[in-house]
C-alpha cells in the first residue's frame, strides 16, 4: 500500500533578528492510511514543530524551512495559498491541548462547526447543521441538539474536546494530527477522549500522528512510537518494541524514568543533566552530552537513523 | 542562639505533626443584585486530616476536588470558613496557640509554576536569603545558608547563586524553589503539584532528590498531585479527594492494591496502561467530573457512580473505618440502606 504521507529530512528553523533556532534537524517518517504513529518527546524535542508543519502553521516569514513533505504525493512545502486552504480545510486535521482557545468564544459551537462544513463543502445551511448535529452525535456528546447551541465556555474540558473532535473531522480527512489533545483533561475524562480517538480513526481508516510527552498515553493510541530529541528522531519502532525494547539510550533513559507501578521505594534512573539548547546544529550525536554509553566517535559525526531489524530504526553508534 | 535553628520536636513521636479538623472553604460568587452572592463554590467541606511525623501523605483528585485549596489552607494561604488547625500539639492562629507566622516557620511550600512563584527581579541568592534575613538572620549567615541551601538542592553555588530565574531551566527553578521552601527549616513541606510541570526524565531528578532531602533533614511531606504513579512512589498514605471531599484514606497498599471507593476504583483503573497488549478496553466511568458550585445532594459522586441508588442522593456517607483505610461509601457500611450494603 502506498504512504498517505511521506517526510523526508525535515529541517525547521526558526530566524529572528535576536536568535536562530534549529527546531527540527532531519526528520523522515512515512505513515499509511488507518496508521497511527506517536511521536514522544519532552520540551523543545520539536514534536509539536513537526506535526505543525504538516500544515505549515509556523509564521512564513520567520521559518526556513528544509527537506520534504508528501502527503499522497503533493508537496506540503511548495503550496500555494490555495492548496494550502484545501489540505487545511479539508485533507488534513488538526487537534490540540486547549480546546478552550482553539474556539472561538463569541460563537456557539453549532455556528463553528457548520461554517466550516459550508465553507469547504458548499452544502446549504440546513445541511451543514445537519452535519454539525451528526458530528456531535458521533463523538458522543449527549442531547446534540442542544449542544449545538452552546458557547465553547458552557461546556466542561472533555464536552469541548470532543466538539473540538467533531470539528475536525466534519470535512472527512483522511489524515488527524493531535498534539497533545489530553494533557490538559483529567484522569478519569483523559482516557475517554483516548478511546475516542482510537475508535474514530478505525472507524474513518485515518492517519493519525499523535504528539504526547506521556508514554502510557502514546502506548495507548499508537501502532508504532517515534522518539523525538533535540529536534531529531532517534528511535523508530513498533510500540510493543519500543516498550519491550528500546534501543537507543534516551529511549530508555525516558522508559525508565517514568514512574508507574511497582517502582516503590526504588531509586528512579533519572537521566542527567537537560536537552540542549537549540541556537546551534550539534555536529555529533545531540545526545551524547548525558549519554553514559558515550564514546569519542558519538561527538565527531551525527549517527544515521539505521535499521536494527524490519520497522525498528535507532539513531545511534551502539545499536546493533 | 542561633535565631533560625531547626524547630525541636515537641510532642513527641505519636503526636501528629499537622492535625487538622472540620476544615471548611467555601467561595461565595457575586453575581446576584446588588453583588450578592447567590452561588457558592464548595471547594473543601468538613475536611479532617493529620500528618504523622516524618510521613509522607499524598492528596490525589481531579480539577476542582479541591486539592489545591486543602493545601492553602495548610498553610493558611486562605483563612478556612471553619475548622481548627493543631501543629505538633499547638493550635494554630488562637489564644494560648501559635500564630500563623511560627505555623509557617514550620510549614512551606513549593508550587507547581517554577517560574511564578520566584521573583524575577531578585537574583537566586536574593531569593533564598530573604526569609532568613527577614527572621533575622546575619548577612553574613545568611550568605552560608545560602551555599549551603544550593548544593543541598544540586545546584553549584558559584554558578547558580548570582544568576536570575529566567537564566535556568524549569528543573533548576524547582530546585531553587525547594531550597527556598527548606531555608528556615521547617518540618513539613507542602509539594502542590511540584513536579508536574517538568519533564519525565527532570521529573526522576528532582523526585530522587525529594526522597533524598527528607531521609536527610526529617521532613515530612504532603504531596499534592494529580499524577497517580508519583503519588503511589512517594506516599506512605493517600488521600483521595472528590469535589471538596474525602472518599478515601488509607496506607499507599491499601489504596493502590485494594481500592473500595468506587471512585477510587475509576480514578486507578483510567490510568494509560503500560502495556500495549493490554490496552483498555472501556472508559471506567463516563462523563466529567462535576461542577464544584452546587455539587450534587448526598454522596457527591453518585452523579457518575455506576452503583448509585436512592440512599445515595438522600444521606451523605460518612468517611468510616473499613479495616486497612477508611471509605465514604454507602456501600461499605452495613445496614446503610444501600442494597450492595457489606454485611454487618
Amino acid at each position: 500500500m502506498s504512504n498517505l504521507l511521506e517526510v523526508r529530512d525535515l529541517h525547521v528553523t526558526f530566524v529572528t533578528p535576536d536568535r536562530t533556532v534549529h527546531a527540527v534537524n532531519g526528520v523522515s517518517f512515512d505513515l499509511k492510511r488507518g496508521e497511527t504513529l506517536g511521536i514522544l518527546g519532552e520540551s523543545g524535542s520539536g514534536k509539536s514543530v513537526t506535526l505543525r508543519s504538516i500544515l505549515r502553521l509556523h509564521p512564513e516569514h520567520r521559518t526556513r524551512w528544509g527537506g520534504s513533505i508528501r502527503l499522497e504525493g503533493d508537496e506540503v512545502l511548495d503550496m500555494g495559498p490555495r492548496a494550502l486552504s484545501d489540505l487545511r480545510g479539508q485533507r488534513v486535521a488538526m487537534i490540540f491541548q486547549e480546546p478552550a482557545t482553539a474556539f472561538d468564544p463569541v460563537f456557539t459551537i453549532g455556528q463553528q462547526i457548520a461554517e466550516t462544513v459550508r465553507r469547504h463543502t458548499g452544502k446549504s445551511d440546513r445541511e451543514a447543521w445537519k452535519r454539525a448535529h451528526d458530528l456531535l452525535e458521533m463523538v458522543r456528546i449527549p442531547s446534540p441538539a442542544q449542544r449545538l447551541k452552546a458557547y465553547p465556555h458552557e461546556m466542561s474540558g472533555g464536552m469541548r474536546q470532543r466538539a473540538m473532535i467533531a470539528l475536525a473531522l466534519s470535512c472527512n480527512p483522511t489524515l488527524l494530527l493531535a498534539d497533545e489533545p489530553t494533557t490538559a483533561l483529567d484522569a478519569t475524562v483523559q482516557i475517554q477522549v483516548l478511546l475516542l480517538i482510537r475508535e474514530l480513526q478505525r472507524e474513518f481508516d485515518l492517519g493519525v500522528i499523535f504528539v504526547t510527552h506521556d508514554i502510557g498515553v502514546a502506548v495507548e493510541v499508537s501502532d508504532r512510537i517515534g522518539v523525538m530529541y533535540a529536534g531529531k528522531l532517534v528511535e523508530l519502532a513498533p510500540v510493543e518494541r519500543m516498550v519491550d525494547a528500546p534501543q537507543h539510550p534516551y529511549s530508555r533513559g525516558l522508559l525508565a524514568s517514568t514512574v508507574h507501578d511497582g517502582m516503590r521505594g526504588q531509586r528512579l534512573e533519572a537521566i542527567p543533566g537537560a536537552p540542549p539548547d537549540l541556537g546551534e546544529v550539534p555536529g555529533g550525536c545531540s545526545f551524547a552530552p548525558r549519554c553514559k554509553s558515550v564514546r569519542p566517535d558519538c561527538l565527531s559525526a551525527v549517527p544515521a537513523l539505521r535499521d536494527v531489524e524490519a520497522a525498528h530504526a535507532v539513531r545511534c553508534v551502539l545499536a546493533a | 542562639m542561633d535565631t533560625l535553628a531547626p524547630v525541636a520536636d515537641r510532642g513527641g513521636p505519636a503526636q501528629p505533626l499537622l492535625l487538622a479538623t472540620g476544615l471548611r472553604k467555601h467561595f461565595p460568587i457575586p453575581g446576584g443584585l446588588f453583588g450578592r452572592a447567590t452561588r457558592v463554590v464548595r471547594a473543601v467541606d468538613d475536611l479532617t486530616l493529620s500528618v504523622a511525623k516524618g510521613e509522607t501523605l499524598g492528596v490525589v483528585g481531579e480539577s476542582g476536588c479541591g486539592k489545591s485549596t486543602v493545601a492553602r489552607l495548610l498553610i493558611r494561604l486562605l483563612q478556612p470558613d471553619r475548622g481548627t488547625m493543631v501543629l505538633d500539639g499547638d493550635p494554630v492562629d488562637e489564644p494560648h496557640g501559635i500564630t500563623v507566622n511560627e505555623l509557617r516557620r514550620n510549614v512551606q511550600m513549593v508550587f507547581q509554576d517554577s517560574y511564578a512563584s520566584l521573583n524575577p527581579r531578585l537574583t537566586i541568592a536574593e531569593t533564598l536569603a530573604f526569609a532568613p534575613k527577614a527572621h533575622g538572620l546575619p548577612a553574613n549567615e545568611a550568605r552560608d545558608r545560602v551555599r549551603d541551601l544550593l548544593s543541598k538542592v544540586g545546584l553549584d553555588p558559584a554558578s547558580y547563586a548570582d544568576r536570575y530565574p529566567h537564566e535556568l531551566s524549569g528543573g533548576q527553578r524547582q530546585r531553587v524553589n525547594i531550597a527556598r521552601a527548606l531555608a528556615l527549616r521547617p518540618r513539613l513541606i507542602i509539594l502542590d503539584e511540584a513536579v508536574s510541570a517538568l519533564d519525565k526524565s527532570v521529573e526522576a531528578q528532582v523526585l530522587n532528590m525529594l526522597v533524598d532531602l527528607k531521609k536527610e533533614l526529617g521532613l515530612t511531606y504532603v504531596f499534592i498531585s494529580h499524577d497517580l504513579n508519583v503519588v503511589q512512589y512517594l506516599s506512605d498514605r493517600v488521600l483521595v479527594m472528590y469535589l471538596g471531599k474525602i472518599v478515601e484514606l488509607g496506607p499507599v497498599e491499601a489504596i493502590y492494591g485494594d481500592p473500595q471507593h468506587p471512585y477510587t476504583r475509576a480514578l486507578l483503573s483510567a490510568r494509560p496502561s503500560m502495556d500495549p497488549r493490554r490496552r483498555t478496553k472501556e472508559a471506567p466511568i463516563q462523563g466529567d467530573p462535576p461542577n464544584p458550585i452546587n455539587p450534587p445532594s448526598g454522596c457527591r459522586f453518585r452523579t457518575r457512580c455506576p452503583y448509585a441508588e436512592d440512599i445515595c442522593a438522600k444521606v451523605e456517607p460518612l468517611l468510616a473505618d473499613t479495616g486497612a483505610q477508611s471509605v465514604a461509601c454507602h456501600m461499605r457500611v452495613p445496614g446503610s440502606g444501600h442494597s450492595k450494603a457489606v454485611a454487618a
